[in-house]
This record gives C-alpha cells, sequence and structure tokens, in this order.
C-alpha cells in the first residue's frame, strides 16, 4: 500500500479562499455593525439624522463663524449671527481662572497649579524612579500650595473672599479629595468593625450626611457654624465650605470602600489572622491593599462627584466658575450671552472630570488580577 | 506564642487596658464614646451659650405665624396669610413631586440609554456612550441653570404662545411654564373614583390568581386583556352613568398669564428636565453593568430549553439583574432626592427654598430651620431606602 | 498609609492660619486686620458693580471707602464680599464682614429680631413696579395675575404680597436671587413686572438696550429707608459708622467737597466745619479715631451730594433726581444731627 494510492489525500495545504464578498472591510463591517436587522438599521438612520442635524451646526457656531475679538455682545451679533461670542472668554478668562486675585500676584496660584501638576505625578505614575524620595517631596506641596496662595511669611497676603473661579474650585477640590479618602477609610474600618460602639457612632454619622443634601450642610457651614464655635473663634469661609464638602465626600467614600472590604472572601481574614498579624498590621498589609483595589472606581466617582458638587458653594455666595457667570451677565456690555459661558465652564469640568474617570479606567485595568 | 501560655499573674495591670486585646476594645470604645459626647456636647454647649448672647432663644413657635410670602407652584392650598408651616408644606410636597418626576423620567430613558449602550450598532451605542459621559462628567448646577436659560429664551411668552398652541385650547407652551388641562370634580365624582380604585384592586388580585392557575394548571390566560378590561370597562360605565361629574379645565388667554388649567411652572420643568437628563446618565450605567453582569450561559440555556428571547429576557435574565441593579438604583434615588434641593438655583419653591430660604431669613431663626430642614430630608432619604430595601428583599436570590 | 500624612497636615496648616483671634472690639479687630470687610450687593448699576478692572464702584461701594478711610486712613483698605439678598444677614451676623452696605431697609424686625443696628439712612427709597410699555398697563392697580420677579430674603416680598392682599389682586411670584438674574427674567419675559426699590428699578433700567421700551410704575407701595447696618453689641463700631455717614451729610450742608476739604480745615470760621474736620476739639478721638477722620473720608470719596451725583445723579445713566435724599434745607429729608 504506497501512498500514491489515495490520491485524494493533500500533501500541501490549500490557498485560503477570501471570506465572501461584503464580510469583510468597511462594507462587512457596516453590515455587521449598522444594518444588521431592520431595526439597526432604523436606530443607525436615526443616529445619522441626529447627528448631521446637530453636529455641523454645533461645529460652525462654536469655530467657524464665532467671534473672538469684540468688547460687547452688540459688537459679537453684528459680526456674525449665528456664531459663538468668545470674546467674553477672551475677556474674562482671568476671573474665570482666578476669580477677583491680585492681578499682579497671577504667578502666585499659576505656580501652584504647576506645582499640583509636578505633585501629582509620583503619585499617579508607579513606575517613576526613586518614586519614595519623590513622595516625600509631593506631600510639602499642601504646605507650598497654602503659602502661595494665601499668601504670608514674606509674600503679599490674599484674603479668602479674592479667591474665586478655577482656582477655588480646584482649592476645594484637591483639599477635599486628599481629605476624604483617609477619614472615608476610617470611617469604613469603623463600620466594618466588630466593637458595637465605634461601629454605631460610625453609622450614625454616615447615615446622617449621606441623608442629607450637600447644600444644606452647605447652608449650615455659611449660617450655623458660628453658632457652634466658642465665641471669638472663627473660620475662613473657604475652610468652612472645604470641611463640610470632604465630610459629605467622606461619608459616601466610606460606604464605596466598605462595599470592598465586604467584597474580600473571609478567608483572607481568616488567613491574615492566622498568621499572627494585630489588626493593623492586617488592615495595611492584607485588607486594604486589595480592598482599595477593587473599590477604585467608586473612589474614583466620588472624586468626581466632590469635584462636580464645588460649583455648589454658588448658592452660599462664593465665586466658583459657575458664580462668575452672574456678574459676568451684569455688564452691560455682555447682558444675555449665558450660552457662551455655560459652554465654557462645561467645557472646563468636562476635561477635568473626563480624564479622572479615564485615569481610574487605566488603573482598573492595570490593577485587575484576575479575581476579584 | 505558644499553646501553653496562660496568665500566670491574675492581678490587673494599667498597660493592660492598652496592650491586652481582652480590654483593649473596651478602651477604645470607651474613648470613642467620650470624645463624641464631649464633642456634642461641646457644640451644643457653645451653641445655647451664643444663643443666649445674641438674644435668641430656641423655639419653633415661629411656625405658627402668617408667612407673608407667596410660592408659584403649589399643591396644596396656601396663601400669604398662612403659616410658616403650611409654607414648609408646600415645599416639602414640592420637592417630593420633582424627586418622584425626576426618578420615573430618569428610570425611563436610563433603562432605554443604558439598553442601546449595549446594542451592537455601532453609531448608536457611540451615540449612547457620548450622552453619557458628556452628562456625567458636568456639574448638575451648570445644567439646571443651562436648561433654565434655554427654556425662558426659547418658549415664547404667553402672549405669543396664545398665537402657537401646541394643541389648540388645550396645551400650551410658554416660557413660564406649560399649560395642560385640568380635572374639575363636581356632583357625585366621588363614585366614580372610589369604582377606579375598586377596579384596581380587583386588577391586582385577578393577575394574582391567573397567576396561581397558570402554576396549578398550566393554563395561560389573556392576562393583559382581562387586565385592561378590568381596569377601564366599570370605571367608564360609571362615569357615564352618574352623568359625567369629572371635567376637563382647559387653560384660556388671560391678560397677563393663561388662566385655569394646570400650570407647570418653568422653573419645575426645567428642574425636572435637568434632574432626569442627568440621572438617567447614572441609570444607564447601573442597567449597563446589570445586564452585562448576567453570564451569556444564563441566555444560551433558557434557549436550549426552548424559551423565546422574549421570554428568556423576562423570565431569565432581568430577574437576575434586577438583583444586581436595584441596590445601586436605590442610591441613585436617594441622589435625585438630595440633588432636587438645587431647585434654589432657579427658583423652584421647594423644602429648601421655602423651609431653609425664605422662612429661615424672613424669620431669622437659622437654627430651627435647618434642624427641621436636615431632619426632614433625612426622614425621606431613610423612608426612601426603607421602602427600596424591602423590595431589594423581596427579589434577593432565596436560600443558599 | 503615607497619604494620610498629607491632607493632616494640610489641615494642620490650615487651622493655625484661620483661627483668629478672640475679638475685642471690631475697630481693634479692622485695624489690625488693616483691612475693612464690607458686604456689598452682587450687582446692581450706580450702588454696587465690578468695573473692567475688576474694582468695585457705587454708592454703597463709596460709603465702605469712606468709612476704611476714616478707620484707616486708606479708602482702598477694604475687602468687598458680595452678598445676595439671602446671604447678607449671616455675613454680618457671623462676623464674616464688618459692615454691611448693600441697599438694605431698616424694619423693626432687622432691628429687634436680627439683632442689628442701623447707622442711619443713606437712601429713602420705596418699593415700585416696571413693566414693558407694549403691557399698555399705566398703573399698578391693574396688574391682576401677573408673574412678577421677586428678589427672596427682602422686605419686598412681604410688601408685594400685603400690597397684592391689600388690593384683592392676585400674582404669581417668580422668586430669584439677585438682580441680575431678576434682570435676566424680566428681559427674556419670564415675568410681566419686576419689582425692587425703585432705585434699583431706575438703575436697572439705565442698563436696558432700549430703556423707553420700559415704564416704572406711579404707585410706589412702601418706604424703603436703605442704610448700612452692623451687628448688635459694639456701640462704638456702630458710632463711627454712623458718624461717617452723618459727616459726609454734615460736609454737603457746608459746602465741604473733596477738592475743598483740606482749605475748608484750615481756613473756615465755621466753628462746627472746624470740629467736623478735626482742626478744633478732640471729637474723633472719642470714637477711638484720628480727629481729622472725617476730613480725610470725604477726601477719599467727596461728600453725600457729591457721591450721589457720581453714581446715581442726573449725568449718569442711572439718571435719579434727588428726591428725598435732597438735604433737608433743598426740601429733602436727608438730614444729619449736629457734630458737636
Amino acid at each position: 500500500m504506497s501512498e500514491a494510492n489515495f490520491a485524494f489525500v493533500a500533501t500541501s495545504e490549500k490557498p485560503q479562499l477570501p471570506p465572501p464578498q461584503g464580510t469583510t472591510g468597511a462594507v462587512g463591517w457596516m453590515r455587521e455593525n449598522l444594518f444588521s436587522s431592520p431595526l439597526n438599521i432604523i436606530l443607525t438612520l436615526l443616529s445619522a439624522y441626529a447627528v448631521f442635524s446637530t453636529v455641523p451646526g454645533i461645529f460652525n457656531w462654536a469655530f467657524v463663524n464665532s467671534v473672538w475679538n469684540a468688547t460687547s455682545l452688540d459688537e459679537c451679533r453684528a459680526m456674525t449671527q449665528d456664531g459663538a461670542c468668545w470674546a467674553v472668554i477672551r475677556e474674562r478668562y482671568p476671573q474665570f481662572l482666578f476669580g477677583f486675585y491680585p492681578s499682579e500676584l497671577y504667578w502666585r496660584p499659576i505656580l501652584a497649579f504647576v506645582l499640583l501638576g509636578v505633585a501629582l505625578v509620583p503619585a499617579l505614575w508607579d513606575g517613576m524612579p526613586k518614586r519614595g524620595a519623590a513622595l516625600m517631596a509631593s506631600m510639602t506641596f499642601p504646605f507650598v500650595a497654602f503659602w502661595l496662595i494665601w499668601g504670608g511669611f514674606g509674600l503679599e497676603p490674599v484674603s479668602s473672599t479674592q479667591l474665586g473661579g478655577l482656582l477655588l474650585t480646584m482649592i476645594i477640590g484637591v483639599s477635599g479629595i486628599s481629605f476624604s479618602l483617609p477619614i472615608g477609610i476610617i470611617l469604613a474600618l469603623s463600620r466594618s468593625s466588630n466593637l458595637p460602639i465605634v461601629k454605631s457612632l460610625a453609622v450614625m454619622f454616615i447615615e446622617f450626611i449621606r441623608g442629607v443634601p450637600l447644600i444644606t450642610l452647605l447652608f449650615t457651614a455659611h449660617v450655623l457654624l458660628n453658632y457652634f464655635l466658642p465665641k471669638g473663634v472663627n473660620f475662613d469661609i473657604v475652610l468652612r465650605v472645604v470641611i463640610m464638602v470632604t465630610l459629605f465626600a467622606s461619608a459616601y467614600m466610606a460606604e464605596v470602600i466598605r462595599g470592598g472590604l465586604a467584597a474580600l472572601p473571609k478567608g483572607q481574614y481568616e488567613a491574615a489572622d492566622a498568621l499572627g498579624l494585630g489588626y493593623w498590621q492586617n488592615m495595611r498589609l492584607i485588607i486594604l491593599p486589595q480592598a482599595l483595589k477593587i473599590s477604585i472606581p467608586g473612589i474614583v466617582n466620588t472624586f468626581i462627584g466632590l469635584f462636580k458638587d464645588t460649583t455648589l458653594v454658588l448658592i452660599i455666595g462664593l465665586m466658583d466658575p459657575l458664580g462668575l457667570v452672574a456678574p459676568t451677565l451684569a455688564d452691560q456690555r455682555w447682558n444675555g450671552i449665558f450660552v457662551e459661558l455655560y459652554a465654557f465652564i462645561a467645557f472646563m469640568f468636562f476635561i477635568f472630570c473626563f480624564a479622572m474617570s479615564r485615569y481610574s479606567m487605566y488603573l482598573e485595568r492595570k490593577l485587575h488580577t484576575g479575581h476579584r | 506564642m505558644s499553646v501553653s501560655t496562660v496568665p500566670a499573674d491574675t492581678s490587673f495591670q494599667f498597660s493592660q487596658l492598652w496592650r491586652d486585646a481582652r480590654y483593649r476594645s473596651y478602651t477604645i470604645q470607651i474613648l470613642a464614646l467620650v470624645v463624641a459626647l464631649s464633642v456634642a456636647m461641646m457644640l451644643v454647649m457653645n451653641a445655647v451659650e451664643n444663643l443666649k448672647e445674641l438674644g435668641k432663644d430656641f423655639s419653633f413657635s415661629f411656625l405658627f405665624e402668617p408667612a407673608g410670602y407667596d410660592i408659584g407652584q403649589m399643591l396644596v392650598e396656601y396663601s400669604s396669610a398662612s403659616a410658616h408651616w403650611k409654607a414648609a408644606l408646600v415645599g416639602l410636597l414640592n420637592t417630593l413631586l420633582v424627586a418622584f418626576l425626576a426618578c420615573v423620567t430618569a428610570t425611563i430613558i436610563g433603562v432605554f440609554v443604558g439598553v442601546l449602550r449595549l446594542s451592537n450598532n455601532w453609531v448608536v451605542s457611540r451615540l449612547m456612550a457620548v450622552y453619557i459621559e458628556g452628562v456625567r462628567n458636568v456639574p448638575l448646577l451648570l445644567q439646571i441653570l443651562a436648561w433654565y436659560a434655554v427654556f425662558i429664551h426659547v418658549f415664547p411668552a404667553p402672549k405669543l404662545a396664545v398665537k402657537s398652541p401646541v394643541i389648540e385650547g388645550a396645551v400650551y407652551a410658554t416660557n413660564r411654564g406649560f399649560y395642560i388641562p385640568g380635572l374639575t370634580f363636581e356632583g357625585s365624582y366621588q363614585v366614580v373614583v372610589a369604582t377606579l380604585i375598586a377596579s384596581i384592586i380587583g386588577m391586582v388580585v385577578f393577575r394574582r390568581w391567573a397567576h396561581q392557575r397558570q402554576e396549578a394548571t398550566g393554563q395561560i390566560l389573556a392576562v393583559g386583556w382581562i387586565s385592561l378590561g378590568i381596569l377601564v370597562l366599570p370605571t367608564f360605565l360609571v362615569y357615564f352613568a352618574s352623568g359625567m361629574p369629572i371635567g376637563l379645565d382647559y387653560p384660556v388667554a388671560g391678560k397677563f398669564n393663561l388662566k385655569g388649567g394646570v400650570k407647570i411652572g418653568t422653573p419645575l420643568v426645567a428642574l425636572w428636565f435637568a434632574l432626569s437628563i442627568y440621572s438617567a446618565a447614572f441609570v444607564a450605567e447601573i442597567v449597563r453593568a446589570g445586564i452585562m453582569a448576567i453570564s451569556k450561559g444564563q441566555t444560551e440555556a433558557a434557549y436550549a430549553l426552548g424559551l423565546r428571547p422574549r421570554r428568556t429576557m423576562s423570565l431569565i435574565v432581568l430577574p437576575q439583574s434586577l438583583r444586581i441593579i436595584i441596590p445601586p438604583m436605590i442610591s441613585n434615588y436617594l441622589n435625585i432626592t438630595k440633588n432636587s434641593s438645587l431647585a434654589i438655583a432657579v427658583g423652584y419653591m421647594d423644602l429648601t427654598g421655602t423651609l431653609g430660604g425664605i422662612t429661615l431669613n424672613q424669620t431669622g431663626r437659622e437654627m430651627e430651620c435647618m434642624l427641621l430642614l436636615m431632619a426632614t430630608y433625612l426622614l425621606i432619604s431613610l423612608s426612601i431606602s426603607a421602602v427600596m430595601n424591602a423590595y431589594n428583599e423581596s427579589v434577593k436570590l432565596k436560600g443558599r | 498609609m503615607k497619604k494620610m500624612i498629607l491632607p493632616i497636615a494640610l489641615g494642620a496648616a490650615f487651622a493655625a492660619a484661620s483661627f483668629s483671634a478672640a475679638s475685642a472690639g471690631t475697630l481693634e479687630d479692622v485695624k489690625e486686620r488693616g483691612k475693612l470687610r464690607c458686604a456689598v450687593s452682587t450687582g446692581l448699576a450706580g450702588f454696587s458693580f465690578t468695573d473692567e478692572n475688576g474694582q468695585w464702584q457705587g454708592f454703597d461701594v463709596d460709603y465702605c471707602r469712606a468709612v476704611a478711610a476714616a478707620v484707616l486712613g486708606n479708602p482702598d483698605a477694604v475687602e468687598f464680599s458680595p452678598a445676595t439678598g439671602k446671604t447678607r444677614f449671616t455675613m454680618l451676623a457671623s462676623g464674616e464682614v464688618d459692615i454691611l452696605s448693600r441697599n438694605t431697609t431698616w424694619t423693626f424686625s432687622r432691628d429687634a429680631d436680627l439683632k442689628f443696628t442701623f447707622l442711619g439712612i443713606s437712601y429713602f427709597d420705596g418699593q415700585g413696579f416696571m413693566v414693558k410699555k407694549s403691557l399698555g398697563v399705566s398703573s399698578a392697580k391693574e396688574l391682576d395675575g401677573a408673574t412678577v420677579c421677586i428678589q427672596t430674603g427682602t422686605t419686598t416680598e412681604l410688601n408685594l404680597s400685603d400690597y397684592f392682599a391689600g388690593q384683592g389682586m392676585s400674582y404669581e411670584p417668580l422668586p430669584i436671587e439677585t438682580n441680575t438674574e431678576g434682570r435676566a427674567n424680566y428681559l427674556a419675559d419670564a415675568c410681566d413686572v419686576y419689582t425692587t426699590d425703585a432705585s434699583g428699578l431706575a438703575a436697572s433700567r439705565a442698563t436696558f438696550e432700549n430703556a423707553d421700551d420700559h415704564i416704572v410704575l406711579p404707585e410706589i407701595i412702601s418706604k424703603e429707608p436703605l442704610g448700612p447696618l452692623v451687628r448688635h453689641g459694639d456701640e462704638q463700631w456702630a458710632d463711627i459708622g454712623r458718624w461717617v455717614l452723618n459727616a459726609m451729610k454734615i460736609a454737603e450742608e457746608k459746602g465741604i467737597t473733596a477738592a475743598n476739604a483740606d482749605e475748608m480745615a484750615a481756613n473756615s470760621k465755621d466753628p462746627e466745619v472746624k470740629r467736623l474736620l478735626g482742626a478744633s476739639g478732640e471729637m474723633g478721638a472719642s470714637l477711638g479715631l484720628d480727629n481729622d477722620f472725617a476730613l480725610v473720608a470725604i477726601k477719599a470719596v467727596g461728600n453725600y451730594g457729591e457721591v450721589f451725583e457720581r453714581h446715581l445723579g442726573t449725568d449718569t445713566k442711572v439718571n435719579l433726581a434727588r428726591g428725598l435724599n435732597a438735604m433737608w434745607t433743598e426740601g429733602g429729608l436727608q438730614y444729619a444731627p449736629p457734630f458737636r
């Protein structure tokens, strides 16, 4: 029996046939993703209509027909009928960035912004050489920023009433974020501890804060805090707001982290106990690193929420970017230009919040080690 | 750490309070309690002293004095001669109204968007992603203000709106709000209402019976049609039999505003709209996560059993994903309720606007107003979570 | 948990820097701080607004500058905090500001219940209504059923309700927080009527593109004596505020202006002028100030009439006649107690 008798057995691989027409390339992709069923076709057409009826209009409004050089809304309208009047932003952007901060001292908040960026590098980039030392250096940032922004010790003092715009948002947001995480961890640990008194105190605090709107807390900071402090002790309004925003965010943070703690298999706790670790070692080395990792999306969502919630300070009269819209509109030259202002502020917040959410997704992917 | 470690010396040493795990938990707890109590005491003492210093007393009697201000949107009878507590009640109902409306619409839009986001249609899912990301990353307060500005600038003033009605003689959209026909009650309308309530109860009973019957015998009734009939027919018959006691009150053009009908003011519309659009993005993400968490095997197994896609969805996938969806949904509803307090930015008189706003300002009773305000919100939040948790309990996986 | 060190340290730094020392008296606090803290309106043409350089200007603002000049010798040593109708009283009560100069009506309950001391009347005002001419309304009595824009937390809210109830008319309130919002809503036709103090109406109308399309109705439905105010309990500080305002009025009565103040101080024969400008007597010292406090203040902002004409007068866009706010010698109500 020689092999030659089995002529139908192929000894060499046949060349692959091309895939059927229309299942590859652009056409195939469209068939698959856009026109796979009648419902899909309708949806696609509807979406396409929605996109084509809005996007070019917005694009033209924002870029093509927009006006950058004008000194009043009337002047803008004279130049273009259906374009954005970004001139107001061009004229007022220092206010939207720094509020009423003295203009000759702008370098101070700018330097603080830059330093914040530098200080964040070691915290966000874990592959950085000499990360430990850099983190220590980052920790001096709050002092430096505080000194730069409020002055004193050789710099001209600037009062809190002059803070505003994005600067105020960043002050409240950054300090709120950096305070609420540790406080939230402590609260979460208290709530899931087996000490009944500590636990119930934590439950009361968390449920109270989560049960009331942030506005009422800000009102309290604004209206009532002075009643609760000894006579003569007076907190700065920005500090009061930071405290309230932090307390608010920590309660939410605590719940997020508690979720992470609860999601850990009981075996982790038991194994750590079996190793003879004390409570704090146990938490620090075994439980928290895992629990925090699980909670990253929730933590970052809380951060984003906090950052967005900083706009609420306008209700108690602080001049955050949104609060500055009213004084701008009060200027008779810019009366009625709200769309551009709202669009600009929305864009500003979007950048920060979107960046934060993307970073959390990146972190999630990177730390995903297969088990939950 | 050997097994034979037995405390030889049983006399108590002071350092044991901290070093010995048996006592340490007591030490920590007592310390925490002392700290918490002394902070609370300090706050209360300070408040008492400061109030005394300012010559203010602590009393809720102001609630029974005439409020003296008017409110634009209200669900119960109220005038400026009514007492402050009545104003607070109007505010509370307004809060609940907008929160309820926003929860309903946010859920509807959110489920829709969440499902479309998962669609395999590339354009649609991208579009939904843009919507979700765009809305979630912009502060809600800004969105409320922006929608309000859009509403008052885009819709015509009442004078012009009368000339271009949405539905001639019945529905008008103005920049001050939407006008729709209202209901008028006269004669023996109670009978009609009672019949309606009875039919609703009847319908529920019927559905339960039909379900049990199906479980027992396997026979399926046309439940949908029959319950619709039970709901509609008796009410209609009674309505016409009793001489149509419930009529419609149409809005008509007045000198300044439209008169009659029901007015849904722009502040309410803007707030409702903004809250719905904003919260729907969160609902969409919750729904998406819920559906994605159900493994594909569940669907395939259901197909293998011969269930059709719709039944698979309603009997297999949805009940399971509901379990995942409900807890985050609860906190989302709570958030909507709390966020409704931003009403103050557009002049919608909710609880924060009346009790925590004008009443506080006109009476100067900061402490009392803020305490009441917080207590009320706390109560609302706790009730919502209690109800929703009970529901969650009822759909939770039993056993195991 | 290295991250925890950072916030704790930040907190400590924050707290250390923000605890202010126990207050001995507002005057000492202001002097020590070197700045006067003054709450003004968030934006009301003529009364308080920011110019293109971000500097606060206006009638209410100038009063603050006068006080700063009298107390600290520098009219620019003021920190202005914009306050809405709602936040103003809490700002003052909580000690966040030293003085509130934001066209605030002097009423019994604000004096007795809210525990504030009014320093005098800087502007006699009354609540009015503004409508569009196209509505064809010529009297407030024809406003039955109208939608009214109204600032919350003000006396106007209560007056309005009383007035309509008294006339047996109804209205729909549209509550707003600031004058800017009120103007935006009114111009967008979200309300038919805008009501606030007549001066505020004139000020808003002045900024409209077509001011002639709007009219202020003849009815004035309330007395609105506007003035600056301080907290109860610090009489010295209240006296300073009161007498700076009075000094500005007396200066107008005596013909002292920013330009001629120095000369008047040196050459005037009038004993009251000499006392006022610190050329004789020890009047300032009894307030805890320099003797020439009024001279410094008047040199900084001018007398009452000058301030009025500069920000509100008939040559400005606001275009308000002196009316009730003329000196008593000219037939108005502005009348300062004698400086002796």
